[in-house]
């Protein structure tokens, strides 16, 4: 069991200099959480209040500007395949194709070329796409590009999976399928997973624990255990948990968290 | 004559199928090859009549005659494939050395603060300059040889692969580069496996724009200081007026630069497919 911890996280992007350059700017303030291997944390929050500063933080792509970010007690200091993470433009590598996207980590790793492409069949086989190896990554569409994206990450065997509005760009009936998929295959992995998301159904679906993240600066201003997702996987159907009146209170509950600094704003 | 039933064959044809598709209009590739058609019909027309002395324009006939005897006989002791192989020879030499300088001083440029500010004064001072006004400072320096014309068309080269390399660097996808950090790439392995790769259709499209810079480079180089190639034999020609020659010269090189266009293209197309779908 691996825990990714942030302590007191606070981040400050520096003055923008040049044209149109703003003074500094705190995006993040304060911010403590604790994600456990067992565990699939949903963040919301509305565009710009810090989500995929928070990630990028994880992922170890920013320092913060004060407080502490862990794994397992040791800090991060930059990125690590233990912490892979999965864009929400895919960012697959378009002079591989589907197979050899998802081999990269093992290749990174020294991996003989026969024995990671065969590993990268296993895992297109596992995320649905056991006949696309040899497909360019423009022939593919959406939802078959974010399941290579998933699966590359898995091919790193992470201990966390940092995902960052990984379905925010399919249409609604993909992404349906998409949530499916992704709460399953986040089980078997065995990683822990941060999914940044500004769907609330989407978070009280996925999600063990949903975060609502307020903007300027971003604070973490509420925290609920979902537990539907354990629902789900145990073959309850998606429609019947989204009628449920449980469900309908918590969603009614985030969307007026979620909205409540816009008042503010606008008075 | 031909160029006039020619002419006659396209409006029938077009009258022919005239209601079926009036408006649709004739492709461009007729266009330019009938304009082809038009300017050799007024070369031969000129001729024909004597309108221009045939010492500076002979007819159309002479000049695929000379070729003929280029290809056969040769002119100044070597036929037209040895001055061809002689041009050839120099362009790719120049152009594996100036590869060979120019991805590596690209990635320096597009990935380090100091390699930029070390060589881009150098790249900025040799991109302007005519690669003729350095040539007489070459042979100086290295000789009249083979040598010295390598050296300048390698040096007009340089620049446009340098900076399609450092452009193609500096495009790079953060996310592209960021994802690869997030699955355990080195520094090392984030420019081999991502930076590299993502440059390479820019890298392509900087050598076969070298490709027309060295070829511009090598005939003039030739025509100055050269005792085979295509330069020097349309040069050597010119001296005894022998116009037939000169102006077959000129359409060998014409179509070599095509011939080396298209095949850089079918390169590009070939190894970066994925360059148009991005
Ligand atoms: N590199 C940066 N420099 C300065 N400000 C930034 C930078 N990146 C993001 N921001 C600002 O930080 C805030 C949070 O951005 P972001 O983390 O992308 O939010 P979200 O993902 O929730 O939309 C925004 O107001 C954005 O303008
Ligand atoms: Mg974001």
């Amino acid at each position: 069991m691996s825990i990714l911890t942030f302590r007191n996280v606070s981040l400050t992007y520096p003055a923008r200099t040049g044209k149109g350059g703003a003074g500094e700017k705190r995006v993040l303030d304060g911010i403590n959480l604790q994600v456990a291997s067992d565990e699939l944390v949903a963040i919301i929050g509305r565009s710009g209040s810090g989500k995929t500063s928070l990630l990028n933080l994880a992922a170890g792509f920013l320092t913060p500007t004060a407080g502490t970010i862990t794994v397992d007690g040791t800090p991060v200091t930059g990125p690590g395949a233990d912490r892979a993470v999965v864009f929400q433009d895919d960012a697959l590598y378009p002079w591989l194709d589907a197979r050899d996207n998802i081999a990269f980590p093992l290749k990174l790793k020294g991996v003989p070329l026969a024995e990671r492409r065969a590993k990268a069949e296993v895992l297109l086989a596992r995320v649905g796409l056991a006949d696309a190896g040899d497909r360019h990554i423009w022939e593919l569409s959406g939802g078959m590009r974010q399941r290579v994206g998933i699966a590359r990450a898995l091919a790193a065997e992470p201990r966390f999976l940092l995902l960052d509005e990984p379905l925010g760009a399919l249409d609604a009936l993909t992404r349906t399928r998409m949530q499916d998929f992704l709460l399953r295959i986040k089980a078997e992995s065995g990683a822990g997973a941060v999914l940044i998301t500004h769907s609330i159904e989407e978070a009280l679906l996925l999600g063990t624990r949903v975060v609502v993240l307020s903007p300027n600066p971003g604070r973490l201003t509420a925290e609920i255990e979902a537990g539907f997702n354990a629902e789900i996987l145990n073959g309850a159907s998606v429609a019947d948990v989204k009628a449920s009146p449980i469900f309908k209170r918590m969603h009614a509950g985030l969307t007026g968290l979620i909205h409540a600094g816009e008042e503010e704003l606008a008075a | 004559m031909t160029l006039l039933s020619e002419l006659d064959a396209l409006a029938g044809e077009t009258n022919d199928t005239a209601p079926a598709r009036a408006a649709r209009p004739l492709p461009i590739a007729v266009i330019s090859a009938l304009t082809i058609g038009v300017i050799i019909g007024l070369w031969a027309l000129a001729s024909a009549y004597a309108l221009v002395s045939p010492v500076f324009l002979p007819s159309p006939r002479q000049v695929v005659i000379a070729l003929y005897n280029l290809v056969v006989k040769g002119f100044v002791d070597a036929t037209l494939a040895e001055h061809v192989g002689a041009s050839l020879y120099r362009i790719f030499g120049a152009l594996i050395a100036s590869i060979l300088i120019g991805i590596p001083a690209g990635l320096a440029i597009g990935t380090s603060r100091v390699g930029r500010g070390i060589l881009d004064p150098i790249v900025e001072f040799l991109r302007p300059l005519p690669p003729l006004a350095y040539l007489p400072l070459i042979i100086i320096w290295v000789g009249i040889g083979e040598a010295s014309k390598i050296t300048v068309i390698a040096l007009s080269m340089l620049p446009s692969i340098i900076l399609s390399t450092s452009a193609g660097v500096r495009a790079v996808s953060k996310d592209h580069v960021n994802a690869a950090r997030s699955l355990g790439a080195s520094k090392a392995q984030v420019l081999r496996e991502v930076v590299l790769p993502s440059a390479v259709p820019s890298i392509l499209t900087g050598i076969r724009i070298a490709l027309g810079a060295g070829w511009t480079t090598l005939v003039a180089a030739e025509l100055v200081a050269a005792t085979s190639g295509i330069g020097f034999m349309i040069q050597s020609a010119a001296q005894f007026l022998v116009t037939d020659i000169v102006i077959a010269g000129i359409i060998v090189i014409a179509l070599i630069a095509i011939v080396l266009e298209y095949v850089a293209r079918l390169i590009e197309r070939r190894l970066v497919p994925w360059a148009s779908h991005r």
